[in-house]
């Protein structure tokens, strides 16, 4: 028998909790067709997380890719057939990628195994960001490099603790009506072993009663704490915080059954979700926005 | 005997693709890292004693945080441990608030001080206490002096002033030549 599960009409780091509370409840190698059909639009974080869902099937699950052409086309685009057509049986029609240089794609999504990954990445993002972090978003020339080395260290993550791949992806938007401001993504996803297994193999971890998904994400986004014992690890994460917090962004950060956020005052999620549908490994977005200022000069107003 | 060592020709023998020029991952510093102590290690098979090691990231466009804790944290740590593989000393050049921030960051983590060497001149920076940074500003203008004379100038209590001396020789700051400290990054000691 095959599961049918439902791709919201808007897939994005929200909505992408519906279609885990769909999968689930059943076996890794259940067949589904995960229905993507009636999708006309997702986030780099929603794309991302679907090649990562097809990483944690044992039994290789049909997708029904989007019928819309214009979604169809900017999935094409963002380069998530190409990914996914190593994970899924695709099924319906969907555009071959063609390179349109579309200036909305920061980086197109990108799988990430190992460090050579993680160069070419930020190779191929530096003179896109500058451009988009400085005239587009009205950061300092400083955010731009502060930038690439957050997309290094979110990359890394993958790499150091994940066991597996995973994907990269970067979009600009223009979120006129949520927010008012152009905002930049980061998103990262990976079905590795997640931060709880990840920590709990560090020599002399103790598994308390209160350790769980949550409280691994506590010390590894909050507190800098990695599996490896050396002093100077665990670094990563915490200057991405940093980063994030100095240009007043959103980091947000999913692993197991927890999410933990840190959340800027123009957003209004909260700052640890628990009990989640669980999903394997660690999945990640930062979001920076618009200089207030720049935003202000823009468009006479932030609405 | 002073090196210079470029640490973009460095990343360029290290990666196995020319066409990254950025000091980023955890395994590029680790890399990197190896190949400066293979340099310091060659100068020492040449007969050397004492080497003083100019670090110039001047063609770094990125360093990360997981690079720099590889390359700057280690080579600090390993070198200013009690048993170093040899006597070292180093100054770092072309260092841009570009790559402060993962500097700076990597220093607080491991209570680090290093010095700098810019257009404005040379400097220490990182983690240091306040007597620390006076003594270490007294020695570099004195250019060569001893304890009485550092303490003159500052005019300062001679215990606090041997224990930031102390302190500063032990992290490679200053060094000692011929009974007078002399510090790191001094046109004395190049």
């Amino acid at each position: 028998m095959t599961t049918v599960i439902n791709v919201p009409h808007s897939l994005d780091d929200q909505s992408f909790e519906q279609v885990l509370e769909q999968v689930a409840p059943l076996p890794a190698d259940a067949k589904l067709l995960i229905d993507a059909r009636h999708t006309r639009w997702a986030s780099p974080y929603g794309l991302t997380a679907l090649l990562a869902l097809g990483q944690t099937r044992a039994e290789r699950a049909t997708l029904a890719v989007p019928e819309s052409d214009d979604t169809a086309s900017y999935w094409s685009r963002a380069a998530f057939f190409q990914h996914a057509a190593e994970l899924f049986e695709l099924r319906g029609d969907y555009p071959k990628r063609t390179s349109t240089g579309e200036s909305s794609v920061l980086l197109e999504i990108t799988s990430i195994s190992k460090a050579d990954d993680v160069h070419d990445v930020v190779g191929r993002i530096q003179q896109k960001a500058q451009q988009i972090i400085t005239q587009q978003l009205g950061l300092e020339p400083k955010a731009t490099l502060g930038f690439a080395m957050t997309l290094s260290e979110v990359c890394q993550n993958i790499i150091e603790h994940a066991g597996r791949g995973g994907w990269v992806a970067v979009q600009r938007y223009d979120w006129r009506n949520r927010l008012g401001r152009k905002v930049v993504v980061i998103a990262v996803c990976d079905a590795g072993v997640g931060f709880r297994q990840s920590l709990q193999s560090a020599p002399g971890h103790i598994s308390t009663e209160r350790w769980d998904d949550s409280r691994a994400l506590e010390e590894a986004v909050i507190r800098g704490v990695s599996r490896y014992r050396e002093r100077g690890r665990g670094q990563g994460l915490a200057g991405a915080r940093k980063y994030v917090g100095r240009w007043n962004g959103k980091l947000a950060v999913r692993s197991g059954t927890a999410r933990i956020a840190i959340v800027p005052p123009w957003d209004d999620d909260v700052p640890l979700a628990e009990n989640l549908p669980p999903f394997p490994g660690a999945q990640l977005q930062v979001i920076i926005p618009e200089a207030v200022n720049a935003a202000v000069s823009r468009t006479g107003g932030v609405r | 005997m002073k090196h210079h060592i470029d640490i973009s020709s460095v990343l360029r023998k290290t990666l196995s693709c020319d066409l990254y020029s950025n000091l980023v991952t955890r395994q590029t510093g680790a890399a990197v890292r190896g190949q400066i102590e293979e340099l310091l290690a060659d100068a020492r098979d040449s007969g050397g004693d004492a080497e003083l090691a100019v670090i110039d990231f001047s063609h770094v466009s990125i360093i990360d945080f997981s690079c720099a804790d590889e390359v700057i944290a280690k080579l600090l740590l390993r070198y200013g441990a009690d048993d170093p593989p040899k006597e070292a000393y180093f100054v770092f050049r072309g260092v841009s608030d570009d790559h402060w921030d993962a500097i700076e960051s990597v220093l607080e983590r491991h209570h680090l001080a290093l010095v700098i060497e810019s257009d404005d001149g040379v400097q220490i920076a990182g983690a240091l206490t306040e007597d620390e940074r006076r003594v270490w500003g007294a020695i570099f203008r004195l250019g060569r002096a001893d304890h009485d004379q550092i303490t003159a100038d500052l005019a300062d209590d001679s215990s606090r002033v041997a224990e930031a001396l102390n302190a500063l020789c032990h992290r490679r700051l200053a060094m000692v030549i011929d009974g007078r400290y002399v510090a790191v990054g001094s046109p004395r000691v190049r």
